[in-house]
């Protein structure tokens, strides 16, 4: 089954430039077609009228590497649940339909070019203190400290965050709550994490204002978005840390 | 110059412990004046540059990616090995070293094999430590599960996401010694070429992917982490960017290239859809524990249903032809990844394949929904049900799944020592990147193992032996005249490809050597059908230098301008894996010589190719010259694999 | 108290003041429907006279009024700080979108519910407030007095009875009782969130609770104004 398609595509040549919406219109369509292979053949079609292709992030193309963004008719990863750009396909889509594709948009992620956007901002905020502190050659063995299975599995789920930025992207606020409360709940959840907890929820949210996000009102669009269904119970998690390292723990902010 | 891989003397059981004791070390004062490049931010590349800047040294890591989180190593599904025995099944470090080489197909150095296998055992104790969620029993200790046809449960997981979890932690590791100050991280900056000095690695040119600037970096030592080549097929489980460049413009400043031809073909990925197909999906391999691989018996069926006249479930039992039980008995549907990546592919050859395009065989799982409940393949099989239903549309567990093979991981790579330096003194390759652990064929759940164990465990150690000669070098100034000529080489590239203005783009090149690839350099290869490649891909990359068209500017940010360059490589090295092909005339692991077999089975040939083909860069035009490095079996007694 | 500012002006931090102020005025909330709740004794007002009589004078409760002021201009002020703050947070915003896909239109809407409430909130307290307390002072008319027992009380219940004559004013509380309604349901659980309480076995049961006391609060602030306006009440 093939469909026609009408596209508006974000496109601005550089950070500085001034962006646009541009429409292109593209046939047979295959309805087994990925999201991103449509756009790979609409860039085909543009390279063959020398026309520059449209740049847009991407790179494993199965949904785990976090790459893919583009915020699809109104929604960060389009219009399906549970799913990243590149596992979307154009089976979501009818034949005729105008799509929108605009790039993520947040103070904390600025445009590089048409659709990609620059979240170097997430890695700061881990390097702030989204980690243990074990240098390689300390451990003892794995086994010495039994986890709760509960809690290794809450981890587990927190730590399947791909740091796409799709809770960013979703948020009114362009609130970084999700990503960071996913990772300060990975390792708060564990026994390793527990001697840093403190240091690492300040530090962490510390990061987090100063690279622009905005706060957390609980809509909980960002877990509805989100390509891995990471909870807010994790946002939750993070405020009991940050409050307890804020007002309960003698921890000084830096 | 003769090959000399290093291996310290001794018992096998005792090299590596000796080699640590004797290594020279470098004090920390002076670690805080070497600075060493890390190319690469995968589990090798992550762990390496943390490691070393937790000993002191000075990192700068470099990653095309927007983030180091993003290597394509996060992909990886099924589990990481450890001899840790946990499971009290016998496991012991010796048994994992020899089920890797006998893996390997007996074409792996049994001293790194050893030393990995010893230093498994660590890396679980280490991620353990950075928090990495792995998959616990109820009481709180660790689970393990058999993977891959091993006879111990020592694989680790965290669920069907392990790379992924493996990787973060890696990853917090380097992002934690960015924060210190003691890595500097590059981003979006593609590595285009190494510099060498009087014939040491010196640093490299790096082009800033955001504003296509060029950049050279100095580092007293150079350590490529940047995978493996699959992407040379076009279609493979690799991530899109996955490229040869870093490893190719090594080969073309002097070191060697080991074993190319050795290609992982993996069975079980959800076939070509159509032409528009830009990468293949793996599902775990674990599929094959329940469900049934058949195609028709005749082709009329097959084609029947390839034009959409019968359903599979239309054909009656006795017109199928389960063929993988019918010519392997005793293992069945459970035969190697090569064994049924190669009787796939002869079924479609056969004109028995179905699916659209005829390049898929069914894997049925109507048997074992009937034997143990559908409720039971759900919860065994869920997620990859629903990931197969979510790609396809089809509902596997009403239609029998499509499934074909695909490339998946490359055994081959820069040569490297024991000390996984390569033939350039200063030059390390670690990870896929190398050529070291696998031999011909890689087990399941030792890719990561192998990574982490360079990163975290050996290239601490070994990097010392060289470093520690290095201690009077100064940071040489970038205006260099190597590092001039260097980046004057890539700038002309670059410029050339730009200038062209062909008319075909970039990926319609890709396609044509992916598929030329595929066709002769695939799952079964002869020595016309090499010969006839090698051709081929002359001519294309002949065409492609005078017809590729690349749009925009150098200078900016230019996907077309990064794909291209990543091509021009692919496009040598893909003749590099034809030479190797062919001169390796027998059949082993990763490379199926369809003139060496006997009743169907690969036939190896010990007497005459038990050894690694490095191999050395002569110019472009001109034949590579192949170095023997013999491998020389002390411990194990070289066996032939049988399956039936 | 370098922490303390640094916590403050946090972004966590700001909403923990955005909860705790809420929660209070939560607790305001009941107290204040619990007292005019009085009316539908339909005793004449007695009850209620006497009710608002004791909270217009005893000492804590007044006290408490100006916490309460405090707490509701900080409640203010706080959300307009933010609100403006996490409009920062997207300088430029998408040509195409669709929240209704992902979240509710009141837990986006909290702003501007506020502010209709806010806007209710002046002329509620021009109704009421300011001429039981500001009475004879400032140019505003003194109540009547009325006589409960042996005490003379400022006859509040007239001025209700009065005040919701009109079917203007009548509109306009039912409005901001609606309004009110929305901020709560969403507010109710967001301050539990914002303090950290996201339990399996917990949440629902906030979560019903809170939807539950929103509705019920505002019924009853609601039937207020209508039952005088209908004449149930007299």
């Amino acid at each position: 089954m093939t469909m026609n398609i009408k596209l508006r595509i974000w496109r601005q040549a550089n950070a500085q430039a001034e962006g646009k919406l541009v429409e292109y219109q593209l046939n047979d369509v295959s309805a087994n077609m990925s999201f991103l292979e449509m756009m790979d053949v609409l860039n085909e079609q543009l390279i063959s009228k020398g026309e520059a292709p449209v740049a847009f992030d991407h790179d494993c193309r199965e949904g785990i590497c976090g790459t893919c963004s583009m915020y699809i008719n109104g929604r960060a990863h389009g219009p399906q649940k549970l799913s990243t750009t590149c596992q979307l396909y154009m089976r979501n889509f009818t034949d005729g339909e105008t799509i929108t594709i605009e790039p993520f948009r947040a103070k904390g992620f600025p445009v590089l070019k048409d659709l990609c956007v620059d979240r170097s901002a997430f890695d700061r905020i881990i390097a702030a203190g989204g980690y243990i502190s074990a240098s390689t050659g300390q451990a003892q063995d794995a086994n010495a400290i039994p986890v709760e299975k509960a809690a290794a599995d809450s981890a587990m789920d927190a730590a399947a965050c791909i740091g796409c930025g799709a809770c960013v992207a979703a948020c009114k606020n362009a609130s970084a709550m999700l990503f960071v409360s996913a990772k300060v709940s990975h390792l708060a959840l564990l026994p390793q994490g527990h001697p840093e907890r403190k240091k690492r929820a300040l530090a962490m949210v510390a990061q987090m204002d100063a690279e622009g996000f905005g706060s957390c009102t609980n809509t909980y669009a960002c877990e509805a978005e989100c390509p891995k269904g990471i909870s807010v119970a994790n946002i939750a998690r993070l405020n009991r840390e940050f409050l307890n390292a804020s007002l309960i723990s003698e921890e000084m902010p830096k | 110059m003769a090959l000399d891989s290093k291996i310290p003397a001794g018992d096998l059981q005792q090299k590596w412990e000796d080699y640590k004791n004797h290594v020279k070390l470098v004090n920390p004062s002076n670690k805080r004046k070497l600075e060493i490049i890390v190319v690469g931010t995968g589990l090798a590349g992550s762990s390496a540059a943390a490691t070393l800047a937790e000993l002191g040294y000075k990192v700068k890591a470099f990653c095309y990616q927007d983030s180091p989180r993003r290597a394509h190593s996060i992909a990886a599904q099924g589990g990481i090995n450890a001899a840790k025995n946990y499971k009290n099944d016998g496991d012991s470090v010796y048994r994992l070293f020899y089920d890797t080489i006998k893996g390997g197909d007996f074409r792996a150095r049994e001293a790194n094999v050893y030393r990995l296998a010893e230093v498994s055992v660590n890396i679980i104790d280490q991620c353990v430590a950075q928090g990495v969620p792995f998959a616990r029993e109820y009481g709180g200790l660790l689970d393990n599960r058999s993977f891959g046809g091993a006879q111990v449960s020592r694989t680790f997981y965290a669920r069907g996401q392990t790379g992924q979890q493996l990787l973060i932690g890696a990853y917090q590791a380097l992002e934690r010694q960015i924060g210190l100050g003691n890595v500097q991280m590059y981003s979006r900056h593609e590595m285009l070429d190494v510099v060498t000095i009087d014939g040491k690695a010196r640093g490299i040119i790096a082009r800033d992917l955001v504003t296509g600037k060029l950049e050279r970096h100095f580092g007293h030592a150079v350590l490529l982490c940047t995978g493996g080549y699959g992407n040379v097929f076009f279609l493979s489980t690799n991530a899109m960017g996955c490229n040869v460049t870093a490893a190719w413009k090594a080969y073309k400043r002097g070191a060697y290239f080991g074993n190319p031809c050795y290609t992982q073909i993996h069975p079980t990925c959800i076939p070509v859809s159509g032409e528009y197909q830009s990468k293949l999906t793996l599902m775990s391999e674990s599929l094959r524990n329940d469900g049934r691989v058949w195609v028709p018996k005749t082709q009329e069926d097959a084609k029947a249903i390839r034009e959409g006249r019968k359903k599979p479930t239309d054909i009656a039992e006795d017109a199928r032809d389960y063929y993988l039980e019918r010519k392997y008995p005793s293992y069945g549907n459970l035969a190697p990844r090569d064994i049924s990546s190669r009787a796939a592919k002869e079924a479609c050859d056969d004109g028995r394949g179905v699916g659209e395009s005829g390049l898929a065989v069914y894997l049925d799982f109507a048997d074992a929904i009937k034997r143990l409940g559908k409720h039971v393949i759900e919860e065994r099989y869920g997620n990859l049900f629903d990931m197969y239903s979510h790609i396809t549309a089809e509902d596997p567990y009403s239609v029998p799944m499509r499934i074909y093979p695909a490339v998946h991981y490359t055994m081959g790579g820069l040569w490297v020592d024991y000390d996984l330096m390569t033939t350039v003194p200063g030059l390390y390759a670690l990870g896929e990147a190398n050529f070291s652990d696998h031999g011909a064929n890689r087990l399941g759940a030792s890719a990561l193992m192998q990574g982490l164990a360079d990163g975290y465990f050996v290239i601490p150690y070994t990097i010392g032996a060289y470093l520690s000669g290095e201690i009077f070098t100064k940071a040489i100034p970038t205006d260099h005249p190597a590092f001039v000529e260097a980046e004057n080489h890539v700038q002309t590239t670059l410029n050339n490809l730009l200038s062209i203005q062909g008319t075909k783009s970039v990926d319609q090149y890709h396609k044509e050597l992916g598929k030329i690839m595929w066709d002769y350099c695939g799952m079964a290869r002869t020595a016309e059908g090499l010969t006839k490649a090698r051709d081929m891909v002359r001519k294309l990359r002949a065409e492609f230098w005078q017809n590729v068209r690349v749009t925009g500017k150098a200078d900016e940010l230019n996907q077309d301008l990064e794909k291209a360059q990543r091509v021009a490589d692919f496009m040598e090295l893909g003749e590099l894996m034809i030479v190797d092909a062919l001169e390796r005339n027998e059949s082993c692991g990763g490379h199926f010589r369809v003139e060496f077999q006997e009743e169907g089975e690969a036939k190896r040939n010990d007497d005459t190719y038990a050894y690694v083909a490095a191999w050395e860069f002569k110019g472009i035009e001109n034949n590579p010259v192949m170095h023997k490095e013999e491998l020389k079996f002390e411990e194990v007694k070289l066996a032939t694999r049988s399956y039936k | 108290m370098s922490w303390m500012n640094t916590f403050l002006t946090s972004s966590i931090g700001r909403k923990l003041v955005m909860s705790v102020t809420g929660l209070f005025l939560i607790t305001f909330l009941i107290v204040h429907c619990t007292i005019n709740s009085m009316i539908f004794f339909n005793d004449g007002g007695e009850a209620f006279n006497k009710a608002a009589h004791f909270m217009g004078t005893n000492i804590l409760i007044r006290t408490m009024e100006i916490v309460l002021f405090a707490g509701l201009i900080l409640h203010i002020v706080q959300a307009y700080m933010l609100a403006a703050k996490n409009r920062q947070a997207r300088p430029q915003g998408y040509a195409v979108s669709n929240p209704g896909a992902n979240s509710k239109w009141y837990s986006r809407s909290m702003t501007l519910l506020g502010t209709l409430i806010l806007m209710f909130l002046v002329l509620h307290i021009s109704h009421f407030w300011s001429n039981s307390r500001l009475g004879g002072m400032m140019g505003i008319a003194p109540l009547e007095e009325v006589q409960i027992g042996d005490k003379e009380v400022l006859n509040l219940y007239q001025d209700m009875m009065v005040t919701f004559q009109s079917p203007f004013v009548i509109v306009i509380y039912v409005l901001g009782v609606i309004s009110l309604c929305w901020h709560l349901i969403h507010g109710f659980q967001s301050a539990f969130q914002t303090l950290g309480v996201n339990h399996k076995k917990y949440t629902p049961v906030i979560k019903n609770i809170g939807i539950g006391f929103s509705i019920l609060i505002c019924l009853l602030f609601a039937l207020m104004p209508v039952s005088i306006y209908a004449g149930w009440i007299c």
